[in-house]
């Protein structure tokens, strides 16, 4: 194939979008780096460098240790039901009945909806004299300090998440779903195989990549939560709520300590790098192939 | 025996999609039950009445009368439309000569661009909203410095390149090549034969960047610091501590707030729901 461009010709058609990528990504990513060996704390305007200092009062810091349990408990609870539930949904949509359409716009709409407001709404069924807490007790449970609660309001949070990735994720599911043969179904059907152990033999075998796909972003989404916490409990009662971006947020633009919020930063960086790398060598090496 | 079998399954599954619509609504609807309500009814009432005994628009009046909603509308507008435009013109820019071209560095460009997606963009804020001040792209300067700090930052992802880079490698070879014979220069190949050819993908990613734009609430909230440049999201959590106490203003305020992207979505939602837009659903 002959070449109709000059050399520069690609550089180009790279310049604007480089220019935004290495203003706001590259450049940030190592300036995450180098301040998290930086001290501000003492002199915003004359920083210190402490090495590893930072990651020390960190692993040092109850807080931290704290937020990031909150973290994980949130990924271990989240994710199972942001895998499972639009799974199920997905199939259920995907049989041939009336008013497809119809759910699937009612089940996406938490999707599209702002989470400010989203947030908003649970924290108005949370309320202590709402009308969740009524409803418990027609069921004759006491009523839940939902986000008061310091032994329940991380979980009310992850409740909100949950609420809100649904429709998304089944999205995902129901167009792996679409590429499921479909006369493997009719075999089944030739042998008489009932619908449950139609979908543990066929559907579940073909939609493993998709599962290891939600799996994986679900993580990272969940690792990356921030706006329901600040909406809804600020992190507390007593840090209870508080997860890693949150503390980063804090520390950041709260109490300006840029060295340990950067530090935490880093962390956050490494364990999503690691679920990315997952994913992409697993489930999504496809699309991004030279 | 077999037809009883098929109805009562049939019957179970619209039972369980019925119920998780309505756990999806129900929040919202809640919501709207409580704004509709005036001040003679008790919104802590037990058991809490669902349907207002005497619906009234008074909580929205009042709480649009105290805040000035159109112009958070008009904010989101302007960062909302701005981020989609410049995320469709540098992607499919950037896009044309990873999906086509032969250059030194492809490689690194790459591959850069991939470990973009990689990095979470709440782990690096703080060195942008340094970069952001460092380059006076604040509300405090003025409002266009305030806009573009708000939409700069957001100006192209690796999600929209790799997204556009799919739709270019569709296109035969050979469409460029007549263009080119022609008499096409490489810039009229891209903006007269390719652009018009990937027009439904850039729909797609005009879509998924403006409900993300919309939604945005993390980043303004960081840069903002004059109420005349809040987006709706950071209004509606402003109504928080506005009206700390008042639930029926709150509640009013956020369905306000809610009815631009719901016109949106409802207007778009074949985009949504066709489920054909794999790799565009995410970022």
């Amino acid at each position: 194939m002959y070449k109709y461009y000059k050399k520069y010709v690609p550089y180009l058609f790279l310049l604007p979008a480089a220019v935004i990528l290495i203003l706001f990504f590259f450049i940030p990513f190592f300036e995450t780096i180098i301040l998290s060996f930086f001290d501000y704390n003492s002199n915003i305007y004359a920083p210190q460098f402490v090495s590893l200092a930072n990651y020390t009062s960190l692993l040092k810091s109850p807080v931290f240790y704290k937020v990031l349990l909150n973290t994980f408990i949130y990924l271990i609870v989240a994710v199972p039901f942001l895998v499972v539930i639009p799974l199920i949904i997905a199939i259920m949509i995907n049989q041939k009945i009336r008013g497809i359409t119809l759910y699937k716009i009612i089940i996406y709409l938490p999707v599209i909806v702002s989470i400010v407001v989203a947030a908003i709404a649970f924290k108005w069924l949370y309320a202590q004299q709402g009308i969740l807490n009524y409803v418990m007790a027609l069921f004759h449970i006491d009523a839940l300090g939902w986000l008061t609660d310091p032994n329940i309001a991380l979980y009310s949070v992850i409740i909100v998440t949950i609420w809100k990735g649904i429709g998304y994720y089944m999205m995902i599911y129901l167009s792996a779903l679409m590429s499921v043969p479909k006369d493997l179904y009719e075999a089944c059907d030739v042998d008489g195989a009932n619908p449950i152990t139609k979908h543990l033999t066929v559907t579940l075998p073909h939609l493993m990549p998709t599962i290891g796909l939600v799996t994986t972003i679900s993580s990272i989404s969940a690792m990356k939560v921030f706006v329901e916490i600040y909406v809804m409990t600020k992190g507390g009662p007593l840090d209870s709520s508080k997860t890693i971006v949150y503390y980063i947020y804090e520390r950041a633009f709260e109490n300006l300590d840029l060295g340990i919020a950067s530090a935490a930063s880093v962390i956050l960086l490494i364990i999503v790098l690691a679920l990315s790398v997952i994913n992409f060598v697993f489930f999504e090496n496809k699309q991004y192939q030279l | 025996m077999r037809n009883f079998k098929s109805i009562s399954r049939g019957f179970f599954i619209h039972a369980t999609l019925i119920f998780v619509s309505l756990l999806s609504v129900f929040p919202f609807i809640w919501l709207l039950s409580t704004a509709l309500k005036g001040n003679s009814e008790n919104i802590f009432q037990y058991p809490p009445v669902f349907f207002p005994q005497e619906p009234t628009w008074d909580n929205f009046k009042g709480v649009w009368n105290q805040i000035p909603f159109m112009l958070y509308f008009l904010n989101s507008m302007v960062v909302a439309g701005f981020t989609v435009l410049l995320n469709l013109i540098l992607s499919a820019l950037a896009a044309y000569p990873l999906a086509r071209m032969d250059f030194k560095g492809k490689r690194v460009v790459f591959y850069a661009t991939l470990a973009t997606i990689m990095i979470p963009f709440q782990a690096i804020m703080l060195p942008v909203y340094l970069i952001v001040l460092k380059l006076h792209m604040v509300d405090s300067v003025n409002s266009v410095m305030g806009y573009l700090g708000l939409i700069l930052p957001f100006a192209v992802n690796a999600f929209g390149i790799f997204l556009m880079r799919q739709a270019f490698l569709a296109i035969p070879r050979e469409m460029e090549e007549a263009a080119f014979v022609d008499g096409c220069n490489v810039f009229q190949i891209w903006w007269k034969i390719l652009i018009p050819m990937v027009k439904p993908t850039l729909a797609v990613l005009a879509i998924f960047t403006f409900i993300g734009s919309w939604g945005e609430f993390l980043w303004p909230s960081i840069v903002l610091t004059q109420k005349s440049l809040y987006t709706l999201p950071v209004g509606v959590n402003d109504l928080q501590g506005m009206f700390s106490a008042n639930w029926r203003y709150i509640a009013a305020g956020s369905i306000i707030a809610t009815i631009p992207i719901l016109v949106f979505f409802i207007a778009m939602q074949r985009y949504f729901i066709s489920g054909e837009n794999d790799g565009a659903v995410k970022g």
